[in-house]
């Protein structure tokens, strides 16, 4: 019978069917990092408990590390708190760490992939919501609380609910100056935030099939954005081409052996999904949010909706966000004024993302007043940019070139918003105070437009600085 | 090993209207520093109550309440389980909503707080009847699977798995995994990744 990649993965994975008829899955591939994880280690500790598969699980430290200066100790004593803590929580249990100048650390879900970890077939877990980044690859990607992490160091295993799945088509050429995460963000405005809970999220169609993994960790990045803790893409021959080689990847023999099975994982022709959405790629503008959630945006040529238009459920909220953005319906996002261009985040920090940043960049200066900033993923990301002399071109246009972590994205180290600062960001979350300031406004866009931002000083649209 | 039993739970209210309140509000990020969860029961909703000097946890008459009345989507976002930690170190022992966010409703339910969804109709009733009669007893029993408050009693829903969870005392997810034994060990042995395909 032709099964999905779900159904596939999930079965392999089941240790058996819980009294509660939930499932009990093994976990292949256990990420952790200095935020969530501390106190599930004291749990363990407290119940006498050992970690029950130490090499499948490891650890990095990306949330609260600064990005200007490295070195340790770090000013703030809590951050260097939480590090001290995963350092001798990794060394007690025997985990494997990507520390600080390993060469290897970034934010978790950049090195996951880039090192080899994150392979098709497998289930990954991470106290972090953006795990689903991980589903690029074909695997079963989904994020955690803390108590879950205790869990997995406990057992390897979660108890969980098997998801409904939706196939979320998308088909057609992407124009010039519009991005995978252009794509997710118009998938999130029509599905709604909610559209998603109780579903996994698969990619498909031509645009998907045509993405780089880069393009594809973005989009599946923002899967939880839109409700849905799992999205994922069935593994290609783009997806073999990136594994190939990299750290933790099969090697020789065992890699073709493993495409074999990789092949056979992915979704059969027929299988049954539960639900259909389709999306036409050559119809997409930039998108920029104008809201408090990543629900909220508009194409960069539509005006912001009128809340008197959209359903009554919504309106209150839809007001809430005006209020707080102090936008007004019918306005267009075009001309905004911005206070800072943030570069990074495991949404958009990898190679190709600050290629396509600097081309914007490149020549130009950064407007007056504007605090421009680009933080790389992760420590190979820093390397192979600045191999290219991306930095240069970043710094020669005025903006910092930081080392990496979570950084901005969600402003646990210095890298905050100030005041009601309206920051051009290219991360994932425009949530109320996401970004270090209780009354900051974050609007989510692509690196190349918030290239653009930064260079204009408002926000434009990105297509007529590629002409 | 199992963890306590939960039928009941029966206290006054807290309403919190609107939807999609996301983790970052219920905690913000900056609190995030530390290795521990105590103390965050302090800056539960820290920055919307400095924005709100109404917020209903601002408000003096909402004070020992144990049951958070929310609507749609409650809990969106990050994976933080700080969030239902600084809910449940407030006092909250169990949400009320019309629905919720996956991430932090297994987080609730693994430190044993049941998250019930009610109708939207219903919702709006217990958020206005406690804002009214904030002093008011309200009952969420999960072996009816209904909430009494005064002299009505409204329908409940959560998923059967996990109501049996909070009945049989099996809500603490660690010792219910721990009892498959070497079915772990088992189930690894058979996938490719770990057995070099």
């Amino acid at each position: 019978m032709a099964e999905t990649l779900l159904e596939k993965v999930w079965r392999l994975h089941t240790v058996r069917e819980l009294p509660s008829g939930q499932t009990q899955l093994f976990i292949g591939v256990h990420l952790i990092h200095e935020v969530t994880s501390p106190q599930a280690f004291s749990m363990l500790r407290e119940l006498g408990l050992k970690v029950r598969f130490p090499n499948r699980t490891f650890a990095t430290i990306d949330h609260i590390v600064p990005t200007d200066s490295q070195a340790r100790p770090f000013a703030d004593e809590l951050a260097e708190q939480m590090t001290v803590a995963l350092m001798k929580n990794c060394r007690d249990f025997g985990i494997t760490l990507f520390d600080l100048g390993s060469g290897r650390q970034g934010i978790v879900h950049v090195i996951g992939p880039e090192l080899g970890l994150t392979q098709p077939g497998m289930t990954i877990a991470c106290g972090d919501s953006h795990t689903s980044t991980h589903g690029a690859f074909g695997a079963l990607a989904f994020g955690i609380g803390t108590s879950q992490v205790r869990d997995v160091l406990a057992t390897q295993c979660l108890a969980m609910s098997k998801p409904k799945l939706r196939r979320v088509v998308v088909e057609g050429t992407l124009p010039r100056g519009v991005y995978a995460k252009d794509i997710i963000l118009a998938i999130i405005r029509r599905l709604g935030v909610k559209g998603g809970v109780g579903y996994a999220y698969e990619y498909a169609g031509s645009t998907i099939e045509a993405m780089t993994m880069e393009e594809r960790m973005t989009l599946c990045n923002m899967t939880i954005e839109g409700g849905a803790r799992i999205g994922y893409v069935n593994p290609d021959r783009t997806t073999f081409e990136y594994l190939r080689g990299r750290p933790f990847a099969p090697q020789g023999e065992a890699f073709e052996r493993a495409i074999q099975w990789w092949q056979q994982i992915a979704s059969d022709p027929g299988a049954h999904y539960d639900d259909e959405a389709h999306f036409d790629a050559s119809a997409l503008q930039p998108m920029v949010t104008w809201g408090i959630n990543p629900g909220q945006s508009v194409g960069v040529s539509e005006p912001i909706p009128n809340p008197e238009e959209v359903p009554e459920a919504e309106r209150a909220a839809y007001w809430e966000a005006l209020e707080f953005m102090s936008f007004k319906p019918g306005q267009l996002m075009l001309g905004t004024p911005i206070d800072v261009a943030f570069i990074g985040s495991c949404t958009n920090s990898r190679l190709s993302d600050l290629r396509v940043a600097a081309e914007v960049v490149r020549g130009r200066k950064v407007a007056r007043g504007v605090r421009a900033l680009v933080v790389p993923g992760s420590e190979a990301v820093a390397r192979a940019a600045e191999a290219e002399g991306l930095h240069e071109i970043f710094q020669e246009a005025g903006f910092e070139w930081r080392k990496p972590g979570c950084s901005m994205c969600l402003g646990m180290n210095p890298d905050r918003l100030r005041g009601r600062e309206i920051c051009a960001s290219s991360s994932n979350r425009n949530f109320k105070g996401r970004q270090g300031s209780p009354t900051g406004r974050t609007l989510l866009m692509s690196p190349a437009m918030v290239a653009a931002a930064a260079i204009a000083g408002e926000i434009v649209d990105v297509r007529e600085m590629l002409r | 090993m199992t963890s306590a039993v939960i039928r009941e739970i029966v206290g006054r209210g807290i309403p919190l209207p609107g939807d999609d309140i996301d983790t970052d509000r219920i905690i913000p990020g900056r609190f995030l520093r530390s290795v521990t969860f105590e103390g965050l029961e302090a800056h539960v909703f820290e920055d919307d109550r400095q924005q709100n000097p109404n917020h209903p946890f601002n408000q003096q008459k909402y004070r020992g309440a144990s049951l958070l009345i929310v609507g749609r989507n409650f809990g969106c976002g990050s994976s933080r389980e700080h969030a239902p930690q600084a809910l449940m170190r407030w006092g909250i022992r169990g949400l009320i909503g019309e629905s919720f966010a996956e991430i932090f409703f297994a987080n609730c339910t693994a430190i044993g707080i049941p998250c019930v969804t009610v109708s939207a109709e219903d919702a709006r009733w217990l958020q206005e009847i406690v804002a009214a009669h904030p002093e008011l007893e309200l009952h969420l029993n999960l072996e009816t699977m209904t909430v009494r408050a005064g002299a009505r009693t409204i329908a409940a829903w959560m998923p059967e798995g996990v109501r049996r969870q909070f009945l049989e005392g099996t809500w603490n997810s660690t010792f219910v995994l721990l009892e498959a034994g070497e079915a772990i060990e088992r189930t690894a042995a058979r996938l490719p990744y770990l057995t070099g395909f």
